[in-house]
């Protein structure tokens, strides 16, 4: 069975009230019924303005001329969309967009590979020390990466010559992501034993049963852990600090516009512009993919 | 091909070679630089010449004589109660509300959860953005109801406030658990404290919280281990607001302003590639690490919905 937590709350229903009831007690109760929907969507209302506004005046201040962005005026007087293909002519950026893509596209890939096997083996494997290796994975989850990054650093850079390049935060995703492996792992323990045992009757060795059966039925916690990852990655800023700072042309998206805050010191409109650019592609993937994301936030918090 | 599958050895190197990538990954990426991390905070080490051994040397430097170690581990500190406390109380009260919305759902959610998404350096500079003193959009509105505006990250007293807020921009994670959790539970039991005559506050104190108490520890176990590596948000928040023009090396004093926004993983990296005090910065790594263990086992010790995970 796929999960179907999620479509609980999109359409909650009320399915009482079949007989209608007369007389003052039920008109009190429907007054107070009416009453506490108005409370709840007007505290909603309110409560979502807050939320969206930083979008809308971002967005306001991201058309403006260069002199109005400084002046705190909320609406622009006239519209400069000049201002974001500015933005794209600044050199680097779109090697920045390239970069980002990069690190996003090869991570996520090495991620839901190595991820696989791995979760697969400790959701439906009995072996000694099952439980002792997911503790471990848990506990790489609760690692603060700043506790390992110096020696770590010292290897690429000193061994293997890579730091300049982002392969040091891409290539250490071809060997497992414990976040990753973690929530695959729960999603695969909902799926029910008697899919892989048929497949073994079948005569299925251990690897195809995976790519055959587990993986198709998997879809959705798959998409889930390859979001999650491509954003991670997308919006990382302390690896490529780390790794890429010395090299401008490594530089990825999200690295990139702090820098280009500090470049135009003065330019709210231009860098509110490149800010809109680098939400961008996370809020159009959220708006195709919402399910998957929902999903795999609920798995990790509930099922977990 | 005949696959004995009964044949212990053969299943053992089975189970082997699906978990190699991981096993690899662990020993490469995770024992080995904590092992080194321990070993280099016992050196003195500036990345160029060899490595020597210094005794409890860093230690000492450290805890005794590093000016800026005192106000980032307090910072840090500041910021893991206030943050995650305010940030699990928003959460639930944010889940609570959207499990109580007929119409529209799909909207309210989608409008909670979508700031979430936003590349932490790009929602922070938007922030600084927002909330400047002088030009900002959000002291305008206050300014045109009568209220003057604080200097939110410009002001040491309203700088880590400010990051809270950044924080609860960005509570959709949070909100979607504590739906999730909300709704799973069981619905009898709200019916049948109503037939005992309980009111909205005794329904959430006696059906709601005992029912959802794994999924708050859970937030509030990830909240701080997420908390004690705050670093991009505080950084950037905290550069961008000095105004100043930071090319590549070019150093400025991080934490601005008054070293309020500093937190410990922005000095491991100050020490680390900056000043290149190798030994340093893993002291610092590791006291971390020592916290970020600490609290996770004190609230652990507690049924959380994370170690429930086994079977």
């Amino acid at each position: 069975m796929t999960s179907t937590t999620l479509s609980a709350p999109a359409s909650p229903s009320t399915p009482e009230r079949t007989s209608p009831n007369r007389g003052p007690a039920a008109a009190r109760a429907r007054r107070k019924r009416i009453l506490h929907w108005i409370a709840v969507h007007s505290v909603a209302i309110a409560v979502a303005l807050l939320f969206v506004l930083p979008f809308v005046f971002v967005f306001l201040t991201s058309v403006m001329s260069d002199s109005q962005a400084m002046s705190g005026d909320l609406w622009p007087d006239s519209w400069h969309w000049s201002n974001y293909k500015a933005v794209f002519e600044t050199p680097g950026f779109l090697d920045w967009w390239r970069n980002s893509l990069m690190y996003a596209g090869l991570g996520t890939l090495f991620t839901v590979c190595s991820a696989i096997p791995v979760a697969y083996a400790l959701a439906k494997f009995r072996f000694r020390g099952r439980r002792t290796a997911m503790l471990l994975v848990i506990s790489t989850m609760m690692l603060p990466p700043q506790v390992i990054v110096i020696p770590m650093y010292l290897v690429w850079a000193q061994q293997f010559h890579l730091s300049g390049t982002l392969w040091p935060l891409i290539i250490p995703m071809a060997f497992g992501d414990a976040y990753s492996i973690f929530l695959l792992r729960q999603f695969l323990l909902t799926i029910p034993k008697e899919y892989i045992e048929s497949a073994k009757v079948d005569g299925c060795g251990e690897f195809r049963t995976m790519v055959k059966i587990v993986v198709p039925m998997a879809k959705p916690g798959i998409a889930a852990i390859a979001l999650f990852q491509f954003f991670y990655c997308w919006n990382d800023y302390f690896g490529p600090q780390i790794y890429a700072a010395q090299n401008p042309g490594a530089w990825t998206l999200s690295y990139g516009l702090e820098s280009f805050k500090s470049a135009h010191a003065v330019n709210w409109n231009m860098t509110m512009a490149a800010t809109l650019l680098v939400m961008a592609p996370v809020i159009i993937v959220f708006f195709f993919a919402q399910k998957a994301f929902v999903e795999g936030v609920t798995l990790t918090g509930v099922k977990g | 091909m005949a696959l004995n599958l009964s044949n212990p050895a053969r299943r053992r190197l089975r189970t082997l070679g699906f978990l190699s990538p991981w096993l690899v990954g662990f020993s490469v990426f995770f024992a080995y630089p904590l092992i080194a991390t321990v070993y280099f905070s016992f050196m003195h080490y500036n990345q160029i010449k060899e490595p020597t051994f210094v005794g409890l040397r860093n230690w000492t430097y450290v805890f005794e004589q590093m000016p800026l170690f005192g106000p980032a581990l307090r910072n840090t500190l500041w910021l893991v109660v206030i943050m995650v406390a305010v940030r699990v109380v928003f959460g639930l009260s944010l889940g609570l509300l959207i499990t109580k919305i007929k119409t529209g759902a799909g909207f309210f959610r989608t409008a909670f959860y979508i700031p979430y998404l936003a590349p932490p350096v790009a929602a922070t500079v938007a922030f600084v953005f927002l909330l400047n003193p002088g030009s900002g959009p959000v002291n305008e509105i206050l300014g045109a109801v009568g209220i003057s505006g604080p200097n939110w990250f410009n002001d040491p007293d309203t700088a880590k406030p400010s990051l809270v807020l950044l924080s609860l921009w960005g509570i959709g994670d949070l909100m979607v658990i504590f739906m999730a959790a909300l709704l799973d539970v069981p619905k009898e039991q709200y019916e049948a404290a109503e037939l005992d005559g309980a009111g909205a506050f005794a329904k959430f104190r006696y059906v709601t919280w005992p029912s959802i108490t794994p999924i708050v520890m859970f937030a509030v176990v990830t909240g701080v281990v997420q908390t004690m590596q705050y670093y991009t948000q505080a950084l950037v928040a905290g550069k961008v607001a000095s105004g100043v023009n930071i090319g590549p090396g070019s150093v400025i004093q991080p934490g601005y302003p008054d070293h309020s926004t500093l937190t410990v993983p922005q000095l491991v990296y100050q020490m680390g590639f900056q000043n290149f005090n190798t030994g340093a910065a893993c002291v610092l790594s590791l006291v971390l690490f020592a916290i970020a263990m600490a609290v996770t086992m004190l609230l652990m010790r507690k049924r959380s919905g994370l170690l429930s995970a086994e079977d």
